[in-house]
């Protein structure tokens, strides 16, 4: 009998482990692989002064949910979704089933699914608690290099949900939106992906599907620096533990990119595509030389390439940016419908976020390849303990 | 409206709930609220009868209907008789049973019967806490107060979630055509 024990990146359930021991008893003779029942009973922690998904390592699967409060619902209908919702995300991400769950066998492997609420502008209104709405939660400014869809823009709601494993993420998304559904309609659907588990070494920086190791200056969760840079400390008392989310929908034209050549393409980020090196240096994280010039006295890495526009040299002060990519499909010409669900935490969106995106928006090579589609902005609220519920510091 | 505590506390769904030994009758007096099943319990002996997940179908007027899972923890088996709650003045404890090749449902005789050391589902399809006629909307996320009495006298206080549910709708009147969804809230068990 499998007993409950510490996986790297979280605890084993019990509902998960009992799942293990079954599986072993109904099939004694054979040792179950121990990689493939690990990864889909691993269980991260629900309950906490944050909520999970934010520093959790990256799953593989993401959806972004965004929802319109219904007319007619109120304070007291938020309370009461939001204490379903908990529920609902309590219970299946520690690999048990839903209450009322209609397909409960869906619920037994969590593979580390975790459950994010983030509340929009229309929310704070809808609620009568406009004060306690954090300025920046606002939509964003709009900047020259927009292109935005309303069909991918704001939302009063944000479900991210989030696992190793697709199937697990359908049936989590199903059971919370049909407790969420008679409280709030579906505005936008974002889902995203990025490697398996266990394809690549952990802690590795990912591949964007223009090929470019996407994140190498990053925040590293467990730090002082993660810490300072995403969790909120001061501003509205509700919101101490939480952060703040800008979602971002970024397409890739790939036709276009497609049609760069790799020194153009290593030029415009300002790091090689192989190793991710800045094009000053050898290894992905040596630090950029923005003084290097060529012998003929240019820049090596281009006033105009993206990894200087981006650069902060306060790591208190950057964004912590927790991406997925995205691929929809075709269009009858084979063309792409791809690019970055650019999920960005931080403390401050105006100290920031703001910034940063008004450097790239300015001046960045990279605009050529890349197009802002969507943005949404939603405060992160703490977490909550085992007899509380998400937003309970704003609401109750 | 409700309080963080009571919303907290009826999410653990396990809490509050005591149904009092036989040697002390009709002391079920557990607050539903209350954050601990050893809180809820004025005695000091442990609740022969607990319910874990309870909740109870939404619906706007007409039927609706309760569901969970009830735990007798104590060495005799547990008859429960009869059920009560604010929402409704005619509370039935139903069974689906098949009946000329169609699935129905009917007050269950003897009421629940929980083994010693057992467990008792109620759930969509099976046995059921039936509401006739409810006095108000069950919305999604309300606390509904329900009472379960055994046949000894005590008593069982627990706090039901209401919750969107698509199934359930076994018909009450035999020789309806089953699974026929009416577009009302009348089949609501």
């Amino acid at each position: 009998m499998a007993g409950p024990r510490l996986t790297r990146r979280g605890l084993l359930a019990g509902g998960a482990a009992t799942a293990v021991g079954a599986l072993a008893a109904s099939a004694p003779e054979q040792e179950p692989s121990r990689t493939a029942v690990s990864t889909g009973a691993a269980v991260e922690p629900f309950h906490g002064p944050h909520q999970a998904g934010v520093a959790t390592v990256p799953q593989s699967h993401a959806v972004f949910v965004g929802l319109d409060l219904q007319p007619g619902v109120d304070r007291e209908a938020i309370v009461r979704m939001m204490g379903l919702l908990t529920d609902d995300a309590r219970r299946l991400t520690g690999g048990r089933a839903a209450l009322a769950d209609t397909e409960p066998e869906l619920a037994a492997l969590p593979a580390r699914l975790t459950v994010t609420f983030g509340f929009g502008p229309g929310l704070f209104s809808t609620a009568g608690v406009e004060r306690q709405r954090p300025g920046p939660v606002r939509p964003l400014p709009s900047f020259g290099i927009d292109k935005l869809e309303k069909r991918w823009n704001g939302g009063d709601l944000l479900l991210q949900i989030c696992a190793d494993d697709g199937l697990t993420l359908a049936h989590a998304l199903r059971m919370i939106i049909k407790d969420a559904r008679s409280f709030a309609g579906v505005k936008w659907v974002q889902r995203g992906f990025r490697r398996g588990p266990g394809v690549q070494a952990a802690g590795s920086t990912q591949r964007n599907v223009m090929g470019q190791l996407d994140g190498t200056v990053n925040p590293r969760p467990g730090t002082a620096d993660f810490d300072r840079a995403v969790w909120v400390t001061d501003g509205p008392d509700w919101l101490r533990g939480g952060t703040t989310l800008v979602l971002r929908r970024i397409r890739a034209e790939m036709e276009t990119w497609d049609a760069a050549d790799r020194v153009a393409k290593e030029f415009t980020v300002g790091r090689r595509l192989d190793t991710g090196a800045p094009l000053t240096g050898r290894r992905e994280h040596d630090e950029p030389d923005f003084d290097r010039l060529t012998p003929v006295g240019f820049p090596v890495i281009a006033d105009q390439a993206h990894i200087r526009r981006a650069h902060v040299a306060d790591p208190g002060m950057r964004i912590f940016r927790r991406v997925y990519n995205y691929d929809e499909g075709l269009t009858p010409d084979g063309h792409a419908d791809s690019g970055l669900i650019f999920a960005s935490y931080q403390a401050d969106i105006t100290r920031q976020f703001l910034p940063i995106q008004r450097k790239l928006a300015e001046a960045d090579l990279l605009n050529e390849w890349t197009t802002p589609v969507g943005s949404a902005v939603f405060a992160i609220p703490p977490g909550c303990a085992p007899d509380g519920w998400i937003g309970e510091t704003l609401l109750s | 409206m409700f309080s963080r505590r009571t919303l907290s506390a009826a999410l653990l769904f396990a809490a509050a709930v005591t149904l009092t030994g036989c040697s002390s009758p009709a002391t079920g007096t557990a607050v539903p609220a209350s954050p601990s099943p050893a809180a809820a319990s004025p005695s000091a002996s442990a609740p022969a009868l607990t319910i874990s997940d309870p909740w109870v179908k939404t619906a706007e007027k007409g039927m609706s209907a309760a569901f969970g899972t009830l735990v007798n923890n104590s060495d005799n088996e547990v008859r429960v008789v009869s059920g009560a709650s604010p929402l409704s003045s005619r509370i039935e404890l139903h069974e689906v049973v098949e009946a000329e090749g169609k699935m129905v449902m009917r007050p269950k005789e003897g009421g629940f019967v929980i083994p010693a050391h057992g467990t008792h589902r109620l759930e969509p399809g099976g046995d059921h806490i039936m509401l006739m006629d409810i006095t108000e909307e069950v919305r999604p996320g309300a606390q509904i107060p329900f009472t379960l009495t055994s046949d000894g006298g005590a008593t069982l206080k627990f706090t039901a979630t209401g919750k969107d549910f698509a199934g359930g709708k076994e018909d009450y009147q035999p020789g309806m055509d089953m699974g026929a969804d009416k577009g009302t809230d009348e089949s609501a068990g």
